[in-house]
């Protein structure tokens, strides 16, 4: 098929429109810290686009999309971009040039181990991260990004629908930012200590910059554009506003007071929660979808509020519940009318699309807990993760980076 | 009746507040100071350029209680605020003329 320009041209947009997506999360977990680690928690977000940006082209989409090797990862055939030039590649996107869809793909590869920073927050040496970082983008992100979207992954093989990352993303953050809450263990001073957001309008401007890219992560998935892109855009759009809508309600009835910072975090989770479904799903299906993740989201943040485990900023909750029902959302609320390419799901007749949408999740939340609990016991047996008490109680922008944020 | 300044780390400041709550002092006043003392500063570094910041920020104390308590409040305070490296700052003790409560009009060790 010959390129097409205005699915060329929004595809493009859409990958700026998901790049602008790991600097909102940094302001939106920037305002979440307190003010002497704001600095700290901006620069991890930061340092993922400029790491992943460089192993993505070096080695990091030939793993990901690469020629299948027994359906786990790619090889490096691709390596250095080899191969991936200006004509379509016709198994990934017909009609744009192949390092389109390879440019779009790195902006995930980019945004999902940003996510997990929230649940290491205010704790974790900056050299150690950048360690981190680089193994898990490289033996989890990519294998898994392999397995749901390549040609040839197993679990794509298997038929599960995940439209722009469910799974990939957020079930693979969250999976690893539970493990890495526990591992790392609790911030100096937990349950002790007032730990309070410094600044809720970065919180605001934060999430107001993630759902405006949200909609290049999921209507520009449909790599073209035209029809499945305005309805994965409409569905994303309001699936997060009920979500927000519903958190909110839930957190005035249980907590007695209406609170923005809830409100964001329950646009998040609806963002989350239709990513998968956002090519499969209708509009109605989408406020079901929403409304299941604000109630969900917002339970899962009460659990670990009782357990008392430290993931500082609820990724586990926020990314890992909400991408867990937004995956299994997919596979009751998917509609072959809305993507032919897809499938119908539980209420359309097709009890049967549950079952790889579970399998899907289930490996993911494994492989995930599992390679990212190796790679962390590996870096802090060799050179530590966490930074020194004294540096953790001083703030890790003075601490680690000597470069505060809020000088005068 | 005194009036105790204590110029403190800034991370040390929940330990010292909720000791002298629980002591039973739970009048105090706090603020975001800025200050030099032995400590000296630090350098901060931004694009490359280092700077030195020699004013460090702290958090002051202040408090004003019954002479007799004066021990037992400076015990408490160094307890908590104490690392044993330079830059755990200071203790101030002054004289108060008098205290009085705006609401009712109480005076002196009643008001405190």
């Amino acid at each position: 098929m010959p390129i097409d320009t205005g699915d060329t041209a929004w595809l493009l947009a859409s990958s700026a429109l998901v790049l602008i997506m790991t600097p909102g999360l940094a302001f939106f977990y920037g305002g979440l810290v307190r003010k002497k680690n704001a600095n700290a928690i901006i620069m991890q977000c930061f340092a993922c686009i400029l790491l992943v940006s460089t192993v993505w082209v070096l080695y990091g989409y030939s793993m990901a999309f690469g020629p299948d090797v027994g359906g786990f990862v790619g090889n490096l055939d691709w390596a250095g971009l080899n191969g991936v030039g200006l004509e379509p590649n016709e198994g990934y996107a017909a009609t744009v040039p192949h390092q389109a869809f390879m440019i779009f793909q790195a902006m995930f590869a980019i945004i999902t181990p940003a996510l997990i920073i929230g649940a290491i927050a205010d704790r974790m040496k900056f050299s150690a991260f950048l360690i981190f970082l680089l193994l898990w983008a490289t033996f989890v992100y990519n294998p898994i990004a392999h397995w749901v979207w390549a040609i040839g992954g197993w679990v794509r093989g298997l038929g599960a629908l995940d439209f722009a990352g469910g799974t990939v993303v957020h079930i693979n953050a969250g999976a690893a930012a539970l493990v890495g809450a526990l591992y790392l263990g609790k911030r100096r001073g937990f349950g002790k200590d007032p730990m309070l957001p410094h600044n809720v309008p970065f919180v605001v401007l934060g999430t107001a910059l993630l759902w405006f890219g949200w909609f290049g992560f999921n209507a520009g998935s449909a790599l073209a554009s035209g029809g499945l892109a305005t309805s994965a855009f409409v569905v994303t759009h309001t699936a997060t506003a009920v979500a927000g809508l519903t958190w909110l309600i839930i957190s005035w009835l249980h907590k007695g007071n209406p609170s923005l910072i809830g409100a964001c975090t329950g646009a998040v989770a609806g963002l989350v929660a239709i990513t998968p479904a956002s090519g499969f799903v209708g509009p109605l299906a989408s406020i079901a979808i929403g409304a299941g993740a604000g109630a969900f989201c917002y339970a899962a943040v009460q659990y670990k509020n009782k357990k008392g485990f430290d993931d500082a900023l609820d990724v586990w909750a926020v990314h890992g519940i909400g991408g867990t029902w937004g995956a299994l959302a997919t596979g009751i609320f998917a509609e072959k009318a809305i993507n032919a390419a897809g499938n119908n799901g539980l209420l359309f007749g097709n009890a049967a699309q549950m079952i790889p949408q579970i399998i899907g999740v289930a490996a993911t939340w494994g492989y995930s807990m599992v390679v990212s609990f190796i790679l962390l016991v590996i870096i802090n047996k060799t050179i530590g993760l966490r930074v020194k008490p004294e540096e953790e109680a001083v703030g890790l922008d003075l601490g680690q980076h000597a470069e505060e944020a809020y000088v005068d | 009746m005194l009036k105790v300044e204590a110029i403190i780390r800034q991370e040390k400041v929940n330990d010292v507040k909720n000791a002298l709550s629980n002591a039973g002092f739970l009048g105090i006043t706090v603020y975001d100071v800025k200050g030099r003392g032995r400590q000296k500063g630090y350098v901060l570094n931004f694009r490359g350029r280092e700077m030195r910041v020699d004013l460090i920020a702290k958090t002051k104390i202040e408090l004003v209680i019954d002479d007799k308590a004066l021990d037992e409040v400076i015990k408490i305070i160094r307890e908590n605020a104490v690392t044993g490296n330079i830059g755990d700052g200071k203790i101030f003790v002054s004289p108060v003329l008098d205290v009085i409560r705006i609401r009712t009009g109480d005076r002196g060790k009643e008001a405190i």
